[in-house]
């Protein structure tokens, strides 16, 4: 039962952090406005933070790994359908997954 | 901010419940891939042990895709809520760009509607409401229609997916461990503004890979976050 308050508080928390960055550029766009750098750094943060987030992952999964992230990537790239690239590096990964190695 | 000041007189913000239709319709052709994004996080949640309560509560009150799929990578016993606040606090800085651009929207809305539609910006609905403003149209609620309209597909969706989730239990391990590594490197190629992120992204990688083998927890994601983005920050300053 602890655990399961721990999870309700986390995902509060959560959504906390992200209304403040909802509200916070409103707030303070009257007093502060952001500089070249900081505008930069705000557009590159989601992008290093999924390379981040998948860097080891995808390395960790091995060959059938690699291979789905990157049809994954090169379909997502050349479609921008999110559920084609999505399905198409499933199924990348299940057949080296299977394949005899 | 005071274009449409005319003489002496302010002319009042439109907020209107024709805009908040408009708004929702304008989100329409995106409503399939935000459900189809919902089912994977719910079906992912399942399987990662998250109670029903807590995706709709995800859901609800994140309501931002990349953040809960961070949140949920992060999700093990103990949960490591300060790392997860932090990643979601800094996954969403752009946010932060965003609620600045709509300020000049909201001159003289009131502040519940105004908040209410801050609660709601997404990527999506902010982008198709800056096409609507660019189109001529100044209707404040808007932004309102079109993040509702995607807060209740994102809800309904994960709820669903939770449910596909625990009927799902036949299906090959190995997959289900790719689906949300999979799904990050979609969300990632969806990120790709030009040749200036590939740098970044290498170095974020590379210094996530360095920090995983040092150090226990999940400092490799902040760490390579931090340096990938602070790098590419500092390129586009320097070549600007």
């Amino acid at each position: 039962m602890s655990a399961g308050l721990e999870g309700v508080l986390a995902i509060m928390l959560m959504g906390l952090a992200t209304y403040a960055t909802r509200i916070g550029g409103f707030l303070l766009i009257r007093r502060f406005r952001p500089g070249p750098f900081l505008e930069a750094w705000f557009g590159h943060v989601p992008g290093a933070v999924f390379a981040a987030l998948v860097a080891p992952a995808v390395w960790s999964a091995g060959p059938a790994g690699w291979g789905g992230a990157l049809v994954g990537f090169a379909v997502m790239r050349w479609s921008g359908q999110f559920i084609v690239a999505l399905g198409s590096s499933l199924l990348a990964f299940l057949a080296l997954h299977h394949l005899p190695l | 901010m005071y274009h449409y000041m005319i003489g002496s007189r302010v002319s009042p913000t439109p907020f209107s419940t024709f805009g908040l239709r408009r708004g929702a319709l304008g989100v329409l052709p995106i409503l399939p891939a935000a459900v189809a994004f919902g089912l994977v996080y719910g079906v992912a949640a399942a399987e990662k042990g998250m109670s029903l309560l807590e995706v709709g509560l995800s859901c609800m009150l994140i309501f931002a895709g990349a953040s809960q799929l961070v949140a949920l990578e992060l999700w093990q016993e103990p949960l490591p809520i300060a790392t997860m606040v932090i990643a979601v606090l800094v996954i969403n800085l752009r946010h932060l760009l965003m609620g600045a651009t709509v300020a000049p929207w909201f001159e003289g809305v009131g502040r519940l509607r105004t908040w209410l539609s801050l609660y709601l910006m997404t990527d999506e609905s902010w982008g198709v409401a800056v096409a609507d403003r660019r189109q001529g149209h100044a209707d404040a609620a808007f932004l309102m229609g079109a993040g509702a309209a995607l807060w209740l597909a994102w809800l309904s969706a994960g709820l669903a997916g939770h449910g596909m989730g625990n009927l799902t239990g036949n299906i090959d391990p190995a997959l289900f461990a790719w689906l949300i590594t999979g799904f990050f490197v979609v969300l990632l190629a969806g990120f790709w503004r030009g040749g200036g992120d590939l740098v970044p992204w290498l170095v974020a990688a590379a210094v996530a890979l360095m920090v995983k083998a040092l150090l226990p927890g999940t400092w490799y994601i902040l760490a390579g976050a931090l340096a990938g983005s602070l790098l590419g920050a500092w390129l586009h300053v320097r070549r600007a």
